[in-house]
């Protein structure tokens, strides 16, 4: 008996987290699916709809149009910045290691940007890339460069990857660190035999760095991969919930918030709650699926010294 | 001991509820600021009211505290004056207590001074708002009337959780159309029509802007109008020797020569979809054909593929060469500083943009006309909506009071003080502003005016004739859709749940 209790004691440590993680995790989880089985007019809920919004969000247009459309964002929003991240940021990551005090300085530099709240970050952006007013394209006029100049946040062809760019420039900070970190817990008589069989540069990078990170570059990764797909404060910040010029910006984050609250400022859509409800429980379930079959796939095939 | 405080209850009571509803239901994201500001004007009164019982409270938790127990944490040091604070904000929060029970019995003696909370999105007008209520207190002592504004963009959120929780004011600035609506289907308005006679007096188009179309009925007081324009410098136009054009022609032309003088001939930008509506609701309707269209294609006559809306689409392409460089990154607040700052010549806004550019600049002479129709002697549409309108929360506890309030909200005098002290065009008939470019754009209304289409008609449901309009126009101006496309997309998404289309198969 008292070795029973002994071996369930855990359950008391861990009840208060249960209860919050159940009370603000699980419960919203739960009634946010059942609001998206509901219909409703404004802020009552109707008759029971069954799967009628996932439908609607799903095959009907314009809706259907919207919802593909954020999800071709999302996964170039998480397409681009995993190419920086694994090829700036490894990289970057690696001339860290090195040591010496301008490496630490870099170090520090690159990480300042993350420090910065992303509303401050999507603020300052705006206001550089502003075509009136803004100090990218007078630059670019200054270089001799004036044809260059465009309305970065305007155009619909660039506007999408120029946030991206600026997400990654305030996301580097954390991945580099990440890789940093992973570097230099490798043991130094791995590189150091490596050396002693004639390994050099590239080779000892390629083959005893690398193999060595990878798991610190999955587990990013996947972070990458939700936050990404979770993406919505800085578009909200410096294009708006109407995800514009033309839907270029439109992410599921903005096409859920939209939908669900409406845009009381540019009175365009009035909110429904069971259509928000329902996009929020796809993004959860494309975010959930794939993150567990990557954390799944990542575990098998772990690497050790 | 409790039975003589209960007489002084109420005002605390009422006092204390209001605060808990208030802090709250209050959605967590509005600014700490703005939470505050309800409970700091209250505690003042209440501290006053209770004065003699507080201090009593108070010198007998001073007389008790040495008899804290001596083994206590607490005797190392003299902690009287703690100890005595300690005993005063128990006793205070039972005061708290006890006055809130009785409170709902208690609310309603007679010649008692009654409070109404009056909410809004207009964080901007307080003042004004605070001087217009002066004169109403003055008219009906025994009411007060209190002004609490939200952010603008929170104010929806937070009104319709307060009213989901069976709290709220007492006096709700309501949205037009469908934002009033939605409450008023929800049962949270009290309706108006038959209650408040003044509205009779209203024109039927101002009223819809406040009436379900469920019932019928009307559950506000429309307040203001807004209308769309071409604003202009009038100290530009001087200088350079230009007149205000009469044709669609001879405005192009303006533009131009603007443009050869080097001054930005519009400051309008297309960043923001919703200003590219704003544009559009002025230059469309000499192109569509004003109220008539309207009238065809809200009952289903005709529909958005119309020649005549895809033409008012595609006449929008003649102004962008006239825009700022690089006009598709040009946000809201470029165009507004674009303008304020006389960088650019004429700006196709609202007419609630003058307060806003009085504020940012007022050495700024604005003059007003409507966009000239495409053959001289065309009436020049001013496409027009109402603002919103002040409504009577159904479950206010103070219905006469409200009511008093609203009946007063439709008076002359309060148009006359609404247009002076806000500079809007007051929507209560017969009044004149005294601000001359305000008096111009009432002119160019009387003159010839037309709902001001999606909002009017369109934004009951999803996707709203706004999102399909604003958007479409963005893709048009970025040359990634055809005004026939836009024109395809829009009468295809307003299909999905408007009935005079979907009958038209």
């Amino acid at each position: 008996m008292h070795r029973w209790v002994e071996k369930r004691v855990y359950i008391i440590m861990i009840l208060p987290a249960l209860v919050v993680y159940t009370g603000f995790m699980v419960y919203p989880l739960f009634t946010s699916l059942l609001y998206g089985l509901y219909e409703w007019e404004g802020l009552q809920r109707g008759a029971f709809a069954g799967l009628a919004n996932f439908r609607t969000i799903l095959w009907e247009r314009p809706f259907n149009v919207r919802f593909f459309n954020a999800i071709q964002h999302n996964i170039y929003f998480f397409a681009l910045t995993f190419a920086i991240q694994s090829t700036a940021g490894l990289g970057l990551a690696v001339l860290f290691s090195q040591g010496g005090r301008l490496m630490t300085l870099y170090r520090t530099v690159s990480f300042i940007p993350y420090t910065l709240s992303l509303v401050v970050v999507g603020f300052l952006w705006s206001l550089m890339l502003n075509p009136t007013w803004g100090i990218v394209n007078k630059a670019l006029a200054a270089a001799g460069l004036g044809a260059w100049a465009r309305p970065w946040l305007g155009d619909p062809r660039t506007a999408l990857t120029a946030i991206i760019l600026i997400n990654a420039w305030r996301w580097i900070g954390f991945p580099v660190l990440v890789f940093l970190a992973a570097i230099q817990s490798i043991p130094s008589e791995l590189h150091e035999a490596a050396r002693v069989d004639g390994a050099r540069g590239w080779q000892l990078f390629r083959h005893i760095t690398l193999p060595l990170v990878m798991p610190a570059v999955l587990t990013v990764t996947i972070l990458t991969f939700i936050y990404d797909f979770m993406a919505f404060e800085l578009i909200f910040v410096m294009q708006g919930s109407s995800g514009g010029p033309a839907y270029s910006t439109d992410v599921l984050g903005t096409l859920f918030y939209r939908t669900a609250f409406g845009e009381s400022v540019a009175g365009g859509d009035i909110g429904n709650i069971g259509l928000g409800s329902a996009i929020a429980f796809l993004m959860f379930l494309i975010v959930g699926t794939v993150s567990l079959m990557a954390y799944r796939w990542m575990t098998r095939r772990e690497t050790e010294y | 001991m409790i039975q003589p405080r209960k007489r002084q209850a109420p005002c605390v009571a009422q006092q204390v509820l209001d605060v808990g509803r208030e802090t709250s239901l209050v959605n967590p994201r509005v600014p700490r600021a703005d939470r505050r500001v309800p409970c700091i004007d209250r505690q003042m009164p209440r501290i006053n009211r209770q004065g003699s019982c507080v201090k009593g409270q108070a010198s007998r938790a001073a007389r008790q505290a040495p008899a804290v127990p001596p083994n206590g944490p607490t005797t190392q040091m003299p902690q009287a004056p703690v100890a005595a604070l300690l005993c005063l904000a128990l006793s205070l929060t039972l005061v708290a207590v006890f006055a809130s029970v009785t409170d709902v019995t208690l609310a309603q003696t007679p010649g008692e001074t009654v409070e109404l909370t009056f909410w809004s999105w207009r964080t901007e007008d307080v003042e004004q708002y605070n001087r217009i209520i002066q004169v109403f207190e003055e008219r009906n002592p025994g009411i007060k009337v209190r002004f609490i504004p939200y952010l603008n963009t929170e104010y929806n959120t937070i009104l319709s959780t307060a009213l989901q929780g069976g709290g709220g004011p007492d006096i709700i600035h309501l949205r037009s159309y469908g934002g009033a609506e939605v409450l008023a289907n929800a049962g949270y308005l009290m309706p108006l029509d038959g209650v408040v006679e003044a509205l009779e007096e209203f024109p039927q188009e101002v009223l819809l802007g406040a009436t379900s179309r469920k019932d019928g009925r009307v559950y506000g007081v429309p307040f203001a109008y807004q209308t769309v324009q071409v604003l202009y410098n009038q100290r530009i136009f001087a200088e350079n020797g230009l007149a205000i054009p009469q044709t669609w022609g001879e405005f192009l032309e303006l533009a131009g020569t603007l443009k050869e003088r080097g001054i930005i001939p519009f400051a309008n930008g297309a960043k923001d979809a919703w200003m590219l509506e704003i544009l559009w609701g002025a230059v469309g309707p000499q192109f569509y054909g004003g109220t008539e269209f309207f009238n065809e294609v809200t009952t289903g006559k005709t529909d958005f593929l119309d020649p005549r809306f895809v033409e008012s689409l595609r006449r929008l392409n003649e102004l962008v060469p006239y825009f700022p460089p690089g006009y598709m990154g040009v946000g809201y607040t470029d165009m507004q500083m674009l303008f304020a700052q006389e960088v650019a010549a004429m700006f196709i806004g609202g007419s609630f943009e003058l307060g806003i550019m009085a504020s940012l600049n007022p050495d700024l002479e604005i003059g007003a006309f409507p966009v000239p129709p495409l053959e001289a002697g065309d009436p020049a549409y001013v496409a027009a909506w109402v603002d919103g309108s002040y409504g009577i929360n159904a479950s206010t506890k103070h219905p006469e009071a409200a009511l008093k309030f609203i009946e007063f909200t439709a008076t002359q005098e309060f148009g006359q003080m609404f247009t002076d002290e806000l500079k809007q065009i007051s929507a209560v008939p017969g009044t004149v502003p005294t601000d001359p470019t305000l008096a111009q754009l009432v002119a160019a209304l009387h003159e010839a005016s037309t709902p001001y289409l999606m909002l009017v008609a369109f934004r009951y449901d999803q996707p709203t004739g706004s999102t399909l309009l604003q958007n479409g126009i963005q893709e048009m101006l970025a040359g990634l859709k055809t005004p026939e496309e836009v024109a395809q997309d829009i009468q295809e998404g307003l299909s999905l749940w408007f009935e005079p289309f979907q009958s038209r198969g």
